[in-house]
């Protein structure tokens, strides 16, 4: 894998070659399978994003009963013509929650690059073909986009909430979301990085903390926050702002946080969230099922 | 790690450790009896034990033992698939000691009387390790086809198995080696790029030396 932005956009810029291209060959040269073999499995990987938003059900219920009927609720209100975001955005965040609570129901998910932050990338990128039309291929394109940035990401820095705390996952989410949507608008690799950067430097040093240890509170909504923030920051990219620092150094930035971060936030469920007294109620109850 | 597990898994929520993981523990243990559970019993550690039942694990580990996959949309009714395919189990808590919070010890029956005791742990984004079959300490992924082989401690026995599996064309992939003590009871942990052949298996089951043989392909 890449572990550079950098250096796929100078390839990009050398040799012609599109990222999501030099992402793919990379892949199929690691794994030795063919450019067509690869792009089937990543359009199957489209696919099972676009089943984790349709098998959305508003009555079900995670086990702990934290979980569920939210995207319904926000669906409803979007509907009634009071919310102020506009359709686009509130679509996203709709399939943000909707693909998380699904999680949280044992439900069918693509983990991208976590089970917890499954949510973000489906969410823009299925937003964005119903809104635009894109072809599937054009989806699986930028959706290799996607994933060179997590690659990345993944090789400087953390793609675990264990490691890096959330930052390492729906940070690294919205950040590989924020890149796909960039290309998608017909942004180039130094586009890509600089969409990437932006959306990454927002989360950078959040708390893994989730309540009673489960992928719920506050993982469910923290979806909406990675999407929503991904669209923003492509928005900014496309209008021509720049991160002043460059994307390969704000996942180092990131990698340092996350070492310096206490355990207690990385996916202990001992600091944050987890340890404010309601967080604390509710672990009590969940080990007296146990 | 490659790009599809930054895109991917496809898998059944919430958690890729606690679910996902589980359910390989579940499969690896199947496949190490290498057949049909009929009864397990199913011990959970640490924070397997605190958060399964939230994160659906107790259900995940049944799901892999009856052969579900990590994606498997049944695997949350697990026990009522159990039920009816007559897989009995019991799930309890246990303290293992010095193992990964997310762990679990599984002693599994199949339906011909065989028997299995296994440790495993689940490492995260739903890698998992076996660490203890049967009381010895091993460590393997279940990722690739795996012999693990049960000998007496004597010289040359690790040359005849493992001269064997070149002749054969089997490149090996990792590979450990324990020993109660010297001249006892050793165990030999293989994991392979290729799979070994059935009369390989069988060539190496009659060999002077190894007491028991536990094999299961990729």
């Amino acid at each position: 894998m890449y572990d550079s932005i950098e250096e796929i956009c100078l390839k990009e810029e050398q040799l012609g070659i599109p990222f999501w291209k030099l992402v793919q060959k990379d892949d199929c040269n690691e794994r030795a399978v063919s450019e067509d073999d690869a792009f089937k499995e990543m359009l199957s990987m489209y696919s099972a994003m676009k089943d984790s938003d349709a098998g959305y059900d508003k009555k079900q219920k995670s086990n702990s009963g934290l979980v569920g009927g939210e995207a319904a609720k926000l669906h409803e209100y979007i509907a009634s013509g009071k919310s102020t975001v506009g359709d686009f955005v509130g679509l996203v965040m709709e399939k943000a929650l909707k693909i998380a609570e699904n999680n949280a129901c044992m439900k069918r998910i693509v983990a991208a690059p976590t089970a917890g932050s499954c949510g973000v990338v489906p969410a823009v990128f299925l937003s964005l073909q119903e809104k635009y039309g894109y072809s599937d291929e054009k989806m699986v394109e930028a959706l290799y986009v996607a994933a060179g940035v997590g690659g990345v990401i993944a090789c400087r820095a953390s793609l675990a909430g264990a490691e890096g705390g959330c930052q390492a996952e729906i940070g690294a989410a919205s950040s590989m979301a924020a890149a796909g949507m960039v290309y998608l608008l017909g942004g180039n690799g130094r586009q890509i990085g600089n969409g990437a950067a932006l959306a990454l430097k927002n989360l950078l040093g959040l708390a893994c903390d989730p309540v009673a240890g489960l992928v719920e509170v506050p993982c469910v909504k923290r979806n909406v926050c990675g999407a929503v923030n991904a669209v923003t920051s492509a928005e900014l990219t496309m209008a021509g702002i720049e991160s002043r620092i460059p994307s390969d150094e704000v996942f180092d930035a990131m990698n340092l946080i996350g070492k310096s971060m206490s355990p207690t936030i990385k996916e202990t469920g001992l600091g944050g969230l987890a340890a404010t007294p309601t967080g604390v109620t509710i672990k009590e109850k969940m080990e007296d099922r146990a | 790690m490659n790009l599809f597990d930054i895109i991917g898994p496809v898998m059944v929520g919430p958690s890729s450790s606690h679910t996902a993981g589980a359910v390989k523990i579940g499969l690896v243990g199947r496949k190490l009896l290498g057949e049909d559970v009929s009864s397990a019993k199913i011990y959970l550690h640490g924070s397997f034990l605190k958060t399964g039942k939230g994160h659906g694990t107790d259900r995940a580990i049944v799901g892999g033992l009856l052969g579900l996959e990590v994606d498997d949309i049944n695997i949350p009714n697990s026990f009522e698939i159990a039920k009816e395919r007559g897989l009995d189990f019991t799930i309890e808590g246990m303290d293992l000691g010095e193992v990964h919070p997310n762990s679990a010890k599984l002693i599994l029956k199949s339906c011909t009387g065989k028997e299995l005791e296994l440790i495993a742990s689940s490492l995260g984004g739903g890698r998992i390790e076996v660490c203890e079959i049967d009381g010895a300490n091993v460590r393997f992924s279940g990722e690739y086809a795996t012999l693990i082989v049960h000998n007496q401690d004597r010289p040359g026995l690790v040359n005849e198995v493992t001269g064997l599996l070149g002749e054969r064309g089997v490149n090996i992939a990792t590979m450990q080696l324990n020993r109660k003590s010297r001249g006892g009871d050793a165990v030999m942990v293989l994991e392979c790029d290729d799979c070994v052949p059935e009369d390989t298996l069988s060539w190496l089951k009659n060999q002077d030396g190894i007491l028991s043989l536990v094999y299961f392909g990729k």
